[in-house]
């Protein structure tokens, strides 16, 4: 660990940029109450980077959008507090959360070819993110969208300003976004899972970059993926998402190094590169589970090879010394 | 670069050769068609006539001819510009037509733009919340305007605001102005009084389309990721709506009006024929009951120039609001 995230993980304990506690975000659809995320608890430092990591459909951009206030009906937050920096997200009025979004809390999407506006300049797109916020002139606001595209690494902006997204390569394109991002210098960035439609090279230094940057600039970090070996050289800490819960907490050293949960272990284990290394290449048994039809109590109980009777009743997150948190009866301790 | 720039007029060319591939097919269609359906000349002479009177007759028209020599006599003259006279009045066809053309644009162009201006945005706010009961009471209106006949409509609107209220008048053109050879309704208040009327049942109709189209246009964008990213900007509501949703649904609104204004400048025929308008409409109607063939052939030639000339018109603008449609031109 570095130093600067030996004091992001200090300052952690002190004064958290973000506590959500007990957030409950469901959808009411015609087949049932969708519980997206249902009961999930995040606590982030200044300048910390946080890994959420689980697989398709657990949960992880719902709670993203949670926090910026953007989920749309059926969807609704049925319970839990978002406290960010002082405010309560979960109750302020929407004016109010809009001049928090992509000022103070930025957010990077996944599919580069689907998130800048066809239609618009990029100029166009940077600008209006910092007038949005900002009483400056365009002239003003032009000169920090070019200093947006230099930072992410951006070759020769003044021409990338004037350019349509269809002209752009995918990695252009998300490195434009970044730079939205970054642009208002927020405190907080989402990332939901911004390298997966990348080619794996380009996915590399994506993640390299962002995380200099959020190290220099002291931006604290929510790195979305369902891919846990694409947080392991990123976060600080890692929260492992399931069916709409976090099921398991810590720093990336011990979620990795020393899982708690099954299914933690399991992600683990299903990584090429600790298979190479003698542990036996391990896919967990079963399906997710539909969240309109999950099994009673643990809802990774028909997947676990751990499971007793016990389980039959949902567990609560145990607290554990060394901020480490995990919610299963038979906890690999 | 130079490779883009020269693209362009080589696709208006192509267009211009298909429009006259379209006429040629067009017009002898129409030849044909009018020759089949009877003799101009019964309509031009009295009962009494002679056989001789209408002989010499149909020798001064050049109806004694077979069918194709009259069709390449006005291939031949029409590649001059000389698109014959009316049998009827014997003013020059092409004449008539202009005569008539500011009334129908006027019309038209103040029909489309009300169609416009109300229908944009009944069609947002129908699109942005489809459940809601105003959504419900927008979209069942323009189904009624979508499927009640233009005439009826029409007729209802005189009842309504000719007959029973008296404050508009319900047909003709009212005063006018001229600026230049070109006399304009939109310049008077009694022009205005005569206008509303037939603009109003023209953009009802119109406008009934305009909302449907806006409001798919709009439920399809507004799921878009860009629209969600635009809101995790922070952006205000108004720009998300005024720029980001609204120059994205501008592509299917302007492809519907454009070819809806063309259609109601070429085919004005039933509003204008409710509402003796003095237009375009009206003089082909007219021109195809007294079987005036140089003024249908004529008019009708006029109008595929026309529409090509409007298709043309939404491509380049299309460009200019779809950045990418701008590289598909090239291919
Ligand atoms: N608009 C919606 N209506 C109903 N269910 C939804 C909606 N959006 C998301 N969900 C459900 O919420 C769950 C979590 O979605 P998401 O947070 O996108 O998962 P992921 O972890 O892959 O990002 C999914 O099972 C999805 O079916
Ligand atoms: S609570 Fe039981 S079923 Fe759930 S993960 Fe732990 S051991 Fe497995
Ligand atoms: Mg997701």
């Amino acid at each position: 660990m570095d130093v600067s995230s030996m004091q992001a993980t200090a300052m952690t304990r002190q004064e958290p940029l973000l506590s959500i506690k007990g957030l409950k975000t469901h959808f009411a659809t015609r087949a049932g109450v969708v519980k997206a995320v249902d009961g999930v608890d995040i606590e982030l430092g200044r300048g910390e980077i946080l890994g959420l990591v689980g697989e398709s459909g657990s949960g992880k951009s719902i709670t993203g959008f949670s926090i910026l206030g953007l989920i749309d009906p059926p969807g609704r937050i049925v319970d839990g507090s978002i406290d960010y920096d002082g405010l309560d997200l979960v109750s302020m009025d929407e004016e109010a959360r809009r001049r928090l979004r992509g000022n103070d809390i930025a957010m990077i999407f996944q599919d580069p070819s689907m998130t800048l506006n066809p239609v618009l300049r990029i100029d166009t797109q940077l600008i209006e993110t910092v007038q949005a916020h900002a009483e400056v002139s365009t002239a003003e606001a032009r000169q920090r969208a070019r200093d947006a595209l230099v930072q992410v690494g951006i070759p020769s902006p003044d021409e990338r300003l004037k350019a349509y997204p269809y002209e752009l390569s995918g990695g252009m394109r998300q490195r434009i976004a970044i730079a939205i991002a970054l642009i208002n210098k927020p405190k907080l960035i989402i990332a939901d899972e911004p390298t997966t439609a990348l080619d794996v090279s380009i996915q590399g230094q994506i993640i390299y970059e962002v995380k200099q940057l959020c190290r220099r600039t002291g931006t604290a970090l929510i790195w979305i993926t369902h891919d846990l070996a694409v947080v392991a050289g990123l976060a600080d800490r890692i929260s492992v998402m399931y069916a709409g819960r976090i099921v398991e907490t810590g720093t990336t050293a011990d979620v990795i190094e020393r899982p708690l949960h099954p299914y933690t272990q399991g992600l683990i284990d299903s990584v090429p590169s600790h298979a190479t290394r003698g542990h036996r290449l391990h896919q967990i048994k079963g399906m997710t589970p539909s969240l309109l039809n999950l099994p009673k109590g643990c809802a990774f109980r028909e997947r676990c090879e751990k499971a007793t009777p016990e389980c039959l009743v949902a567990p609560e997150p145990t607290l554990l010394p060394g901020g480490k948190s995990v919610r299963c009866w038979n906890p690999a301790l | 670069m130079r490779k883009k720039d020269r693209q362009v007029p080589v696709f208006i060319i192509n267009r211009l050769f298909q429009a006259i591939g379209v006429i040629l097919v067009m017009s002898v269609l129409v030849f044909v068609g009018l020759y089949l359906i009877g003799d101009p000349t019964s309509m031009l002479v009295s009962p009494e006539a002679t056989e001789i009177e209408r002989q010499a007759l149909r020798k001064a028209l050049g109806l004694d001819q077979s069918i194709w020599v009259q069709y390449l006599t006005f291939l031949g003259n029409a590649v001059h510009g000389d698109f014959g006279r009316s049998f009827l009045t014997g003013q020059p066809a092409l004449q008539l037509i202009v005569e008539r053309m500011p009334a129908t644009v006027e019309l038209v162009v103040v029909a489309m733009t009300f169609s416009v201006v109300v229908g944009v945005p009944l069609g947002i706010l129908a699109g942005l919340r489809p459940k809601a009961p105003s959504s419900k009471a927008i979209m069942t209106g323009s189904i009624l305007g979508f499927s009640l006949p233009n005439f009826w409509i029409g007729l209802m609107l005189i009842m309504l605001f000719a007959v029973y209220l008296g404050i508009l008048p319900a047909s003709a053109r009212g005063e006018t102005v001229n600026v230049g050879p070109v006399a304009l309704s939109i310049l008077t208040l009694d022009g205005w009084r005569h206008l509303a009327l037939p603009a109003l049942t023209l953009g009802l109709a119109k406008a009934a389309l305009i909302i449907r189209v806006t409001r798919a246009a709009t439920r399809e964008v507004l799921p878009m990721d860009y629209i969600k990213f635009a809101r995790a900007k922070g952006l205000r509501p108004s720009r998300i709506l005024n720029v980001h949703l609204l120059k994205n649904i501008l592509i299917p609104i302007v492809t519907v009006a454009g070819l809806e204004f063309g259609q109601a400048i070429a085919f004005a025929v039933v509003t204008e024929s409710v509402f003796s308008w003095p237009g375009m409409g009206k003089l082909l109607i007219d021109s195809i009951i007294t079987l005036d063939r140089p003024v249908v052939v004529a008019y009708l030639v006029m109008m595929v120039f026309f529409l090509v000339i409007l298709n043309l018109v939404i491509d380049i603008l299309y460009m200019a609001i779809d950045p990418s449609a701008r590289e598909k031109v090239r291919d």
